[in-house]
């Protein structure tokens, strides 16, 4: 039998996913810990439940630390609420040390559908992408000894000492001989595979504050994450735009700031001309993403990508998803018009709003939970 | 199931021998019993607070869940755990290697000598092993009754409410001598008619065996209290700190609600003074395998591991006070003036820097006074009475708070007085708001009143507002919250169906 906290264990997981007493749901915070890799830091979910409990506030009341420094420096990370001296009831514990550890991408990967219950991805269309594979589907009658299949090579045996008749039934002894030996040898084949592109759309007008386009940032890091692990071949293009579009690459998308208005028709137009014309719908599975903060120029524009949204974007996606970033300037107009057109849920479109940084992993999981 | 086993061959040799060297230094512990287990065992006891055995409960799993992700995905490792009961249990993970089980074991002497001797532990029951595991044959047995959910439920309701200990209840209190006595009748009477609680076996069995014995009289109708007698007992007035005492006195609850939370009240007051020692038990224990390590343990081909082990414990922080660290260099710093008399009136008053610094009166009283100050303090009168400037700026010690302007958390000030000020309000009732019981007839209509003893930091109102729903679930009655929010006094209400503000 297994140590009986397996079974709270099993319960706490039920309470988090929401599968029993519902009461305690409110409770649940979907916090996470940093991982550390390479130079880069990854983050894994980490839900807990928070016991409500006369506490104290004002976290911004600050803490205490140790080091150099002086009055007016700044203190790297958050205070951390555990950290107070004094809290937590556990015995005594020698210190913990960090420990250095290698996780893969798909482990990564893995780890994130896990937490966040992602359903495996459905890929339209046909498989239009080739690629060679060897498997080791074929007999031989040459190869290396690593490679001999030894039920192979005394069934042969079998029959040729049956056909010589040297085979005694009261004494079935079966000797192979050199040319018995059979061997596992491969077959080259021709594989079949679905292939995605992603688009990303971003609005870099002045509104868009480095705060905004790091949760985009973020989120687009875990959506390349899991699409990879989903598809086999991935292409990924950027569109940045303010009140004209163009397309840039990975690091100017995420570092490019840009002002003035903004026209989200401009993005959703190349958007179309580079599926038009690198992307055929029925070979590939599309992913446009979109994130603003909602504010357009004009009703007018609203209307026009409304347009493109219906004629062209649409009918050629698996799913559009739009996220929209909470920025202190945005209206939030562009989401409201959407769910006036749409509504809340589309099977199309997706909709979802991002609050803060705490809000990114039920945003992904709004645009990856469907499984399309 | 035995997931643990006791060390053998080369360890137990190595525990005789740290022990002799424990013994010379002049600790004084508890028997000293170490047993080995995998790290998934570790995670297990660290998720149960060190005890083997625990009622059931999700927020075990909970625990678990964060320290075997932690320890999976390479966060952090637990070297050690060790539990305050007498004879005094330490688990050792199997793979540390025998640098680590040197400092692991020797660390274990310090925290064993701090529990046996800290006068803040003097009343922690030291059976705790068997009481806990007792603790949870009687929640599986209320769970069985009453229902699982029903009995979680009422387990997480409690739980709420389990930070608002007073730490008074640690000593004979006059109220504890009159409970003690109570205790004690009724275990003369009782013991009449049941006679085979008269013996030698041990308090914590003997309250098992008469919950058992009381269970088995159940299919008698108990005498149900009336309504207007249950309001009779309610007193007017009786501040109490001990939120969870009061309920169990005067909250109209059934029996099994009333033994759980007993049960979950006699737990945490156990973990109470580990809470409340918690920079000073690190650096007593730190201070001694420090001491034990590089004076006798210690093989010269070991020093490096030692030393890296060491410092990644010492590691400062600047989001954070390490315990480990500021425990140990303050243990060092007492020693140290105590050596050479740098204290009292002298001292004080001396104005020379140089002479100061070079103070000497070749006291040495230093070892003497750090074992005094094991036994006597708690981590609020150490840091009260031995923090110094000195000690602070040797330390780099600092406040830090938020800067709305910039965005970010700066270092606010090096001060002497603001650090020790800024600590000891940490440290103020080990961490947790003060809120105190002030009326159990709240306007005449049997509401309860709480209180909140505001010093400075406002409460979070969400949590709060959550907390009197639970509160509620638990009184039944309208229940109300006294606290200053937003430098104004306001009255929290929750009535049952809504939150509300009353003045």
């Amino acid at each position: 039998m297994d140590h009986p906290i397996k079974r709270d264990h099993a319960r706490f997981r039920k309470i988090v996913k929401g599968k029993i007493r519902d009461n305690l749901r409110k409770y649940v915070s979907h916090g996470s810990q940093i991982i550390p890799k390479g130079t880069d830091k990854f983050t894994v979910p980490m839900p807990t439940i928070d016991i409500p409990r006369f506490k104290f506030g004002d976290k911004s009341e600050g803490g205490m630390g140790q080091g150099k420094g002086e009055a007016g420096d700044p203190v790297n990370g958050q205070p951390d609420p555990n950290g107070q001296p004094g809290q937590g009831e556990a015995g005594e514990g020698e210190g913990n040390k960090e420990l250095e550890v290698e996780l893969s991408l798909e482990e990564l990967a893995r780890i994130l559908g896990e937490e966040l219950a992602l359903p495996n991805i459905e890929p339209k269309g046909k498989k239009s992408l080739q690629s060679v594979v060897d498997r080791y589907t074929n007999i031989g009658t040459v190869g290396p000894d690593s490679l001999r299949h030894l039920r192979r090579t005394y069934k042969q045996a079998l029959k040729r000492q049956i056909a010589t008749d040297s085979y005694d039934p009261e004494n079935p002894v079966i000797i192979p001989i050199r040319k018995d030996f059979r061997y596992r040898a491969s077959d080259t084949k021709v594989e079949m595979q679905n292939a995605a592109v992603v688009i990303y759309m971003m609005d870099v007008s002045g509104s868009m504050g480095d705060e905004q386009k790091e949760i985009v940032r973020t989120e687009s890091f875990w959506i390349n994450l899991w699409l990879k692990s989903q598809y086999k071949d991935i292409e990924i293009r950027y569109i940045i735009h303010d009140a004209t579009a163009k397309e840039v690459d990975e690091h100017t998308f995420f570092r490019t700031r840009e002002s003035g208005g903004t026209l989200i028709s401009s993005a959703f137009n190349l958007c179309k001309e580079i599926i038009e014309k690198d992307y055929n719908p029925n070979e590939w599975n599309i992913y446009p993403f979109h994130f603003s903060d909602g504010d357009n120029w004009s009703a007018d524009d609203t209307k026009l990508c409304m347009d493109l949204l219906d004629k062209v974007i649409l009918p050629v996606s698996n799913v559009f998803c739009y996220g929209q970033v909470e920025s202190r300037y945005g209206s939030g107009q562009f989401y409201k018009d959407l769910v006036t057109k749409y509504g809340q849920t589309s099977d199309k479109l997706i909709l979802s709003k991002i609050k803060n940084k705490e809000g990114i992993l039920d945003s992904i999981k709004e645009f990856l939970g469907k499984g399309k | 199931m035995n997931r643990t086993k006791p060390i053998t061959g080369e360890l137990l040799a190595l525990k005789e021998e740290i022990e002799g060297y424990a013994i010379k230094a002049g600790l004084d512990f508890f028997p000293q019993i170490f047993e080995v287990c995998d790290y998934d065992t570790i995670n297990i006891l660290a998720a149960q607070g060190g005890f083997p055995s625990r009622y059931p409960h999700w927020k075990f799993g909970m625990d678990y869940d964060q320290l075997s992700k932690g320890y999976a995905y390479g966060l952090q490792k637990i070297y050690e755990m060790v539990i305050n009961t007498n004879p005094c249990y330490a688990y050792l993970l199997q793979a540390n290697n025998w640098v680590d089980q040197k400092i692991v074991m020797a660390h274990v002497y310090g925290h064993n000598d701090f529990f046996k001797n800290n006068a803040w532990f003097s009343n922690t029951n030291r059976k705790m092993m068997d009481v806990m595991a007792n603790h949870g044959t009687k929640i599986r047995r209320y769970m069985d009754r009453y229902g699982a959910d029903a009995v979680e439920n009422f387990i997480d309701k409690v739980l709420s409410l389990e930070n608002l200990m007073d730490i008074n209840e640690l000593f004979e209190t006059s109220s504890l001598k009159r409970h003690r006595q109570e205790q004690s009748d009724q275990q003369k009477i009782e013991s009449q008619d049941d006679g085979y609680l008269n013996d030698d076996r041990s308090q914590a069995l003997k309250s098992f065996m008469r919950t058992k014995a009381r269970i088995n009289k159940r299919d008698e109708p108990l005498p149900k209290k009336e309504d207007d007698q249950i309001s009779a007992e309610r007193p007017l007035q009786n501040k109490s700190k001990d939120i969870l005492g009061y309920l169990i006195q005067y909250a109209p609850i059934e029996e099994w609600q009333a033994d759980i939370i007993g049960i979950l009240r006699e737990e945490s007051y156990y973990f109470l003074p580990q809470r409340m020692t918690k920079i000073m038990n690190e650096g007593w224990a730190s201070y001694w395998h420090s001491r034990i390590m590089t004076e006798d343990a210690l093989d010269s081909s070991e020093i490096i591991d030692f030393a890296d082990k060491h410092a990644g414990v010492m590691a400062m922080s600047r989001q954070n006070i390490n315990p480990y660290k500021v425990g140990i260099e303050l243990m060092r710093d007492i020693e140290y003036r105590w050596n050479r008399g740098m204290f009292g009136k002298e001292y004080n008053e001396c104005t020379d820097m140089k002479e100061k610094h070079h103070w000497d009166t070749k006291l040495n009283q230093g070892r003497a006074k750090i074992f005094e100050v094991r036994k006597s303090h708690n981590d609020i009168s150490f840091i009260d009475e031995f923090l110094t400037p000195d000690f602070c700026e040797r330390q780099q010690l600092f406040t830090y708070k938020y800067n709305p302007r910039t965005g970010r958390f700066e270092i606010d000030s090096k001060d002497f007085l603001a650090i020790k000020q800024k600590l000891l309000s940490q440290l103020t009732n080990f961490g947790q708001p003060i809120i105190e019981v002030e009326d159990g007839n709240f306007m005449n209509r049997k509401e309860l009143l709480l209180s909140h003893v505001h010093y400075g930091v406002d409460l979070d109102v969400n949590f709060a507002s959550e907390t009197l729903r639970n509160l509620y679930a638990i009184w039944r009655r309208p229940v109300n919250l006294k606290t200053k929010y937003e430098e104004k006094e306001v009255v929290f209400q929750y009535d049952g169906k809504e939150f509300k503000t009353i003045n």
